[in-house]
């Protein structure tokens, strides 16, 4: 009996000692958690390049807004702009780098692995 | 006071809002190159089958021939192209059902009903030198409204449908026969070449 109760414990630790790892994974990327930034990145995961204004119209923001955010992702090198010019219209392209690409699947990693753990407990 | 949401409803909360982002921003890319290249070659063969548009005025067996000719082809396309699709969109791992494919197929509908409403209409008005520029305009109308939800070349191969579709409008109906084969004929294997080329299948 007494065995058994041993038995049960250790594995009741080891499974807790497993949900624990679960949960922390990796440090959450608070960069691409913020929402207007998270929908920039995977935005661009499934497109290879979007304007700035087929963004805007995308993720319903204001032009400010999705500068603020577009430069904080172009920052850490997530995100890659290239600026042209159609006739005489300034054109801005957004396109997702590796590095980004990266982060946006460590972000799912850690989001699918928070799920898992909770539903393991 | 609210109670906080738990951990897990929040992550999950995160990853839907990450696959609609991508689904909304997606666009839909089975668009079948080879599928397209067969639907020109069944429609070359078919233009010689029908031949030109019956000269005579009084509607006989010649008139329903080229119709029901050219149905027939409409119907082999439909076939080929809603299985070369489906067949794309699988190997890609995409759905037909949702997201971009779904706006695709919406943009696409309503012109192609119209077209085949005009042509039971046309058809009973014995108005049938009408019917290869309904065609080719709700053709052209059709992908190049669907296509604004896929590759950019599948709207420029609407505009050229648009294009033949007006020629045909205002053409000697002697020129309709080409026309037809030059549209869903030549227009499918060229586009359809340079997407198998460009994109893959």
């Amino acid at each position: 009996m007494a065995k058994s109760n041993a038995a049960r414990a250790d594995v009741e630790r080891r499974a807790a000692v497993k949900v624990k790892a679960q949960l922390a994974p990796a440090e959450l990327d608070r960069l691409i958690h913020e929402r207007v930034r998270l929908a920039i990145v995977s935005a661009l995961a499934a497109r290879e390049r979007l304007t700035f204004n087929e963004l805007k119209s995308l993720l319903k923001t204001s032009d400010g807004n999705l500068s603020v955010h577009a430069r904080k992702l172009e920052d850490a090198d997530y995100i890659a702009c290239d600026k042209s010019f159609e006739g005489r219209v300034p054109k801005t392209e957004y396109r997702l780098t590796a590095l980004g690409r990266r982060a946006l699947e460590r972000y799912l990693d850690h989001m699918e692995a928070l799920i898992r753990a909770t539903r393991a407990r | 006071m609210t109670a906080p949401r738990p951990i897990h409803d929040k992550a999950l909360d995160n990853l839907e809002f990450i696959r609609s982002t991508m689904e909304r921003a997606g666009s839909f890319t089975a668009v079948p190159g080879w599928g397209m290249v067969l639907l020109g070659l069944t429609a070359l063969g078919m233009a010689q089958h029908a031949g030109a548009i019956p000269a005579a005025t009084v509607y006989g067996t010649a008139h329903s021939h080229w119709l029901w000719t050219w149905l027939l082809e409409a119907a082999l396309g439909v076939g080929i192209g809603v299985t070369s699709m489906v067949l794309k969109a699988r190997r890609a791992g995409d759905t037909m059902t949702q997201g971009p494919a779904r706006k695709f197929g919406l943009g696409v509908l309503p012109p192609f009903v119209v077209g085949a409403l005009l042509t039971y209409v046309l058809w009973n008005a014995k108005q049938m030198q009408l019917l290869p520029a309904v065609w080719l305009l709700c053709y052209g109308a059709g992908i190049m409204t669907g296509g604004a939800f896929s590759l950019r070349v599948v709207p420029v191969m609407g505009l050229c449908f648009l294009a033949l579709g007006t020629v045909a409008l205002f053409a000697p109906v002697a020129w309709d026969a080409w026309l037809l084969a030059a549209g869903f004929g030549g227009l499918h294997i060229l586009f359809g070449l340079i997407i198998a080329r460009r994109y893959g299948g």
